[in-house]
Formats: structure tokens, sequence, C-alpha cells
């Protein structure tokens, strides 16, 4: 059996477990970033536009912070699935354990985790996209190229936070990954205001952000601005996943085979 | 192994095999051999290494030294051929616990690669078997222990294996469960699946098994069938005395073993070992030794462990 094939076997309990508990899982990777593009695209971008203008927000507010929205929600869908999901599948229920004694390879488990978690955030920015497009916040024909961003974002995440997660014993340290990673880079990567905004020491920092690459993909792409630079951010998140992928794949194989 | 020869269709075969964890030794360089279409037990007490082997076995722990073969493959580098031959009951179920029963059948057949009219029908027949066709399409969260453990018995016989492997398989279930459980292990040894065994319950081992090792810190101390070792170890018969007070027990310990050709001696009984039960309750009365009980019973495993590990006062 080849290595693709093994992938795909793990991909199919992933997605076949999706489909059993969607309405959880449809709560933070749908409706809950549906909610903020109504609150901050709608209420706030009121505001927003009739603002002074000092902002560089070259669009309307709601344009600009939808893609803002479909980048980071494929975070925050991913980030607690990545570090809670793994500890469970390695220790609580175990069923990790399950698929290694199986001709499944502790490789096999983690792609099959990393690929269910782009597939399942491409379909979240499909919906998500299909709600803000009705709204009137994706003007460009580019915007199906956002799905791409909320695909390498999602596959970033689980590839890092499971590489992070199946090192650890417990759950101890999660709720800090969360309150001082995931929830700041959510907040200060470009997804509600331009990072230009941010004081100039702090600027750099965002580069490091996988979700500002991310959403930069995505407002070049629903705004119409694809270029060069496109390319560069998506390829920043490439990058970031073929380096993270061997540490993971290390990681399950001294955690399920010991 | 018994009578020194390699047996060339041994299923698994293992040569000084150890397993070590940085400075702990879990196996400390065992031999064995588990033949076709025998139940092959590992007998000891928690943390004997009986896990660890089993895991070595089932290609998901790597060795640290010695020699082992899996249906006549090497675990290091045909891990995945052997792994779609077997089939592994752990320890702890490890269901996946937010799909149905039925799901975790097929699930679970597909990481064989199997197809899914083949899973559909084998599944079905798993069902019946783990005696779980009505909750076929229940969760398997609110499953019963007992049908938790039936189920990962019979999803571990999914991909029709020719080798399984049951670590302590009916540990933490209640009688009529284990009963059930061992009722499902003879209809598969009566189908001529090889069966390694791991267990802490000397009866356990004693029913099910054709063959074991008796396991104690990581090494091998003796192996035979229940029948041999007993036979090997310990007399056919067993008088347990119990005292009112220890201090009775201690002055009854030297007339008491007068009686018997061997004694143990455990925190709250003699242990008496005999070939005649009769006559060493008679020596027992003539000496004038007065136990609170006086209990009559057959040699069985128990008493190969106490007297192999010597855990007790020496023999």
């Amino acid at each position: 059996m080849g290595m693709t094939q093994s992938v795909w076997r793990a991909l199919e309990r992933e997605l076949l477990v999706f489909v059993r508990t969607w309405r959880g899982s449809a709560f933070t990777a749908i409706v809950q970033p549906v909610l903020f593009l109504l609150a901050m695209g709608i209420g706030l971008g009121d505001l927003v536009d009739q603002g002074a203008g000092t902002a560089r927000v070259q669009v309307d507010y709601l344009q600009f912070v939808a893609p803002g929205l479909l980048a980071a929600s494929a975070l925050l869908a991913v980030a607690g699935e990545a570090l809670w999901g793994v500890m469970g599948g390695v220790k609580w229920m175990g069923q990790f354990k399950g698929m290694v004694a199986t001709p499944m390879t502790p490789g096999d488990v983690y792609g099959g985790l990393v690929l269910s978690a782009g597939v399942r955030a491409g379909a979240a920015a499909v919906a998500f996209l299909a709600v803000a497009a009705l709204l009137g916040g994706v003007p460009s024909l580019w915007a199906p190229l956002a799905i791409v961003a909320a695909v390498l974002l999602a596959i970033v995440t689980m590839a890092g936070l499971a590489a992070y997660a199946v090192r650890k014993e417990d759950d101890s340290t999660f709720p800090l990954i969360m309150r001082l990673g995931v929830i700041p880079m959510f907040l200060f990567s470009g997804t509600f205001f331009p990072v230009e905004q941010l004081p100039d020491l702090v600027q750099p920092i965002a580069v490091l952000s996988p979700l500002w690459h991310g959403v930069e993909v995505a407002r070049d792409a629903t705004t119409g601005a694809v270029d060069a630079w496109t390319v560069v951010h998506a390829g920043v998140l490439a990058a970031l996943a073929a380096a993270v992928v061997p540490l993971g794949v290390r990681g399950f194989e001294r955690r399920l085979t010991p | 192994m018994a009578d020194g020869t390699p047996d060339p269709d041994a299923l698994v075969r293992a040569r000084g095999l150890s397993k070590r964890f940085d400075d702990f030794v879990a196996v400390d360089g065992i031999d064995f051999e588990v033949r076709q279409g025998e139940v092959f037990g590992f007998l000891g007490p928690n943390g004997a290494g009986k896990t660890s082997t089993m895991r070595m076995i089932s290609c998901v722990s790597p060795s640290t030294g010695g020699e082992l073969s899996v249906l006549h493959l090497d675990p290091d580098t045909d891990g995945p051929a052997i792994r779609s031959r077997i089939g592994v009951v752990p320890q702890e179920d490890n269901l996946d616990t937010e799909l149905s029963v039925w799901d975790n059948f097929i699930v679970y057949g597909r990481y064989f690669g199997l197809p899914r009219t083949v899973l559909r029908e084998r599944a079905q027949e798993l069902l019946e078997f783990a005696r779980l066709t009505d909750r076929r399409d229940d969760r398997v969260d609110p499953l019963s222990g007992g049908m938790k453990r039936r189920l990962t018995i019979a999803r571990a016989l999914i991909n029709d294996p020719d080798l399984v492997l049951l670590d302590e398989p009916t540990t933490g279930l209640d009688p009529q469960a284990r009963h059930l459980l061992w009722d499902r292990l003879y209809g598969l040894k009566r189908r001529g699946v090889t069966l390694i065994i791991t267990t802490h319950y000397m009866d356990e081992a004693e029913q099910l098994c054709d063959r074991l090792v008796v396991m104690d810190q990581g090494r091998i101390v003796d192996e035979g069938s229940p029948r041999q070792l007993i036979d090997r170890h310990v007399t056919p018969e067993v008088v347990e005395l119990r005292f009112a007070d220890p201090a009775d027990q201690e002055a009854a310990l030297g007339t008491a073993g007068e009686a018997a050709e061997r004694i143990e001696v455990l925190a709250d009984r003699l242990l008496l070992y005999t070939r005649d039960a009769q006559a060493t309750h008679h020596a027992l009365a003539v000496r004038g030794v007065e136990p609170l009980t006086e209990l009559t019973r057959r040699a069985s495993l128990e008493d190969v462990f106490l007297a192999l590990t010597g855990r007790t006062l020496e023999e």
C-alpha cells in the first residue's frame, strides 16, 4: 500500500468524523465568522467608512474585513482541534494508537489530520465567501483564490500545533497557546485593521504571523489586488508547512511507536 | 522450544529479544516461539514486560536488542505487511468513540485497504460475533465496558488476521462479561486462529492457554503448558490454613511444615503443598495444629508463579 493511499484512508476517517459531527464544528468554522462579519463589517464598518479616512483602507470596511475574517476563521477553527484533538487521539481516547496497529504509519495519521484541516477549511471558506459576497463584501472575481489562503493557513496551523501537541503529556499548556498565541495573532495580523496601524516597533512581528500572510493572500484575492506579493505570501505559508511537517511526522512516530 | 529444537513453522520467534527505554529495561533478552494454531500466553504481574513484548510483536514498538520474526517477516522492515495480517486488542480500548459501532468496523477496515463491499459483509458477521447487532447504529461512547471490549476484539478481526494479540483482554470486566469473552476467544481458537494473550489472571491463563511463559521483571522464568508447569513446580494438591491471628500462624509453621512436601508462608495464610491432602489433614490433626479454616484445592498457576518468583519464604 502506497504512502498516498494510506494518508487518504486517514483522511477518510477524519472526514467521516466531520460528517457525523459537523453541527458542532460548523458553528466555529462558518456561523461564528459570519457573525463577526455582520458585527464588524456592517455594524462597525458604517462608522469606519464615515470616519476621517486617515486609515489606509482603500475599500469599504466590509470589503476590508471580510477576507481578514475568512483567513482568521481558518486559524481559529483548526487551532483548538489540533491541540485537544491530537491529545484525544494519542491519549484520552487513543484512536490514533488503534490506527497504527494497522498497516497505517504515524506519518499517515498525521498526514490525514493535516489534509483534513485543509479540506474542511476549504469547505468553510466557500460557505463564508458566498455569504460575504451576498452582503457585498467580495468585489473581485479573483475571490475564489482566497479559498487557497484558508486551506494553506489551516494546513500550517494543523501541521504546527499537532506537532507541538503530540509532544505533550497533557493539555495543561494548551489554554496558554490559545490566549498568548492564537488570540493575539487573530487580533493583530491585519484581520481588522492594516498592520501599518501598529506601532513601528511591533510591525515586523506581524511578518512572523502565518495569519498575516494568509490574510494578505485572501485580501489580494477578494479585492482584486493580486500581484507578485500574493504569490510570495502564499509561498511563505507553503514553506512553513514544508518546514513543520517533518517535525510532526517525527513527533507522531515517537509518541505512537515508542 | 520446550524440547529445545526450533520450530521452522513458528509464527512468532524471539531470540534474546530486549526492549530498553533509556535506563529502564522493560524486556530483558527473552526467547520464545509461538506455533500455528495455538493459544500462547504471557503470564506475569503488572510491569513484568508483557505489554512491551506484545507491542514489539505487533510492530508498533521497535526492539532494542535480539531477534524477532513475526509471520516469517522482520518487524523492522516489514511492519505494515505484518500489521496487515494481525489483529491487535490493546489493554485499553481505543475505539473511535465519536463514531457508531458500525462506522468503527468500516473505518478500521479501511485502514487495511479493504473494499467497502467486503467490509460490509465482515462487519455484519462481526456484529453478531460481538453480540452487538442491536447496537449497530449507536455511538460507542455509551456502551458498557464489556460491550466496548467485545467491539474492540471484533474490530481487531476485520482483516481476518492469521494472528491475534490480546493484551489483558478481560481486565476490568465482571465475571459474566469475562466468561462471554472467553467463549468468543474459544470460538476463534476453534477456527484455527493463533492467539497470543497476556494476562495477570492465573485462571484465565489456565483456561485459555495451550502453552505459556511466566514473566517476571522482564525475563521469562519458565514455559510450558499449564499442566506441565504445575507438575514441574508444585504438587497436585494444596492445603490452605488460616489462623485466628499471626502469632498462631507463626507457632504452627514448624509442625505444619512436617505435614507437607513444601510450605509457602503468605501474610494471611499458610500454603501446604502435598500429593495427598487427606494424609496432610491427618498429619496436622495428629500434631495438634488447629487452624481457623483448613481448605483443600487443586494446585494452580498461582502456585507455580509463587514457586517461580519466590516472593515469599524460601521453599
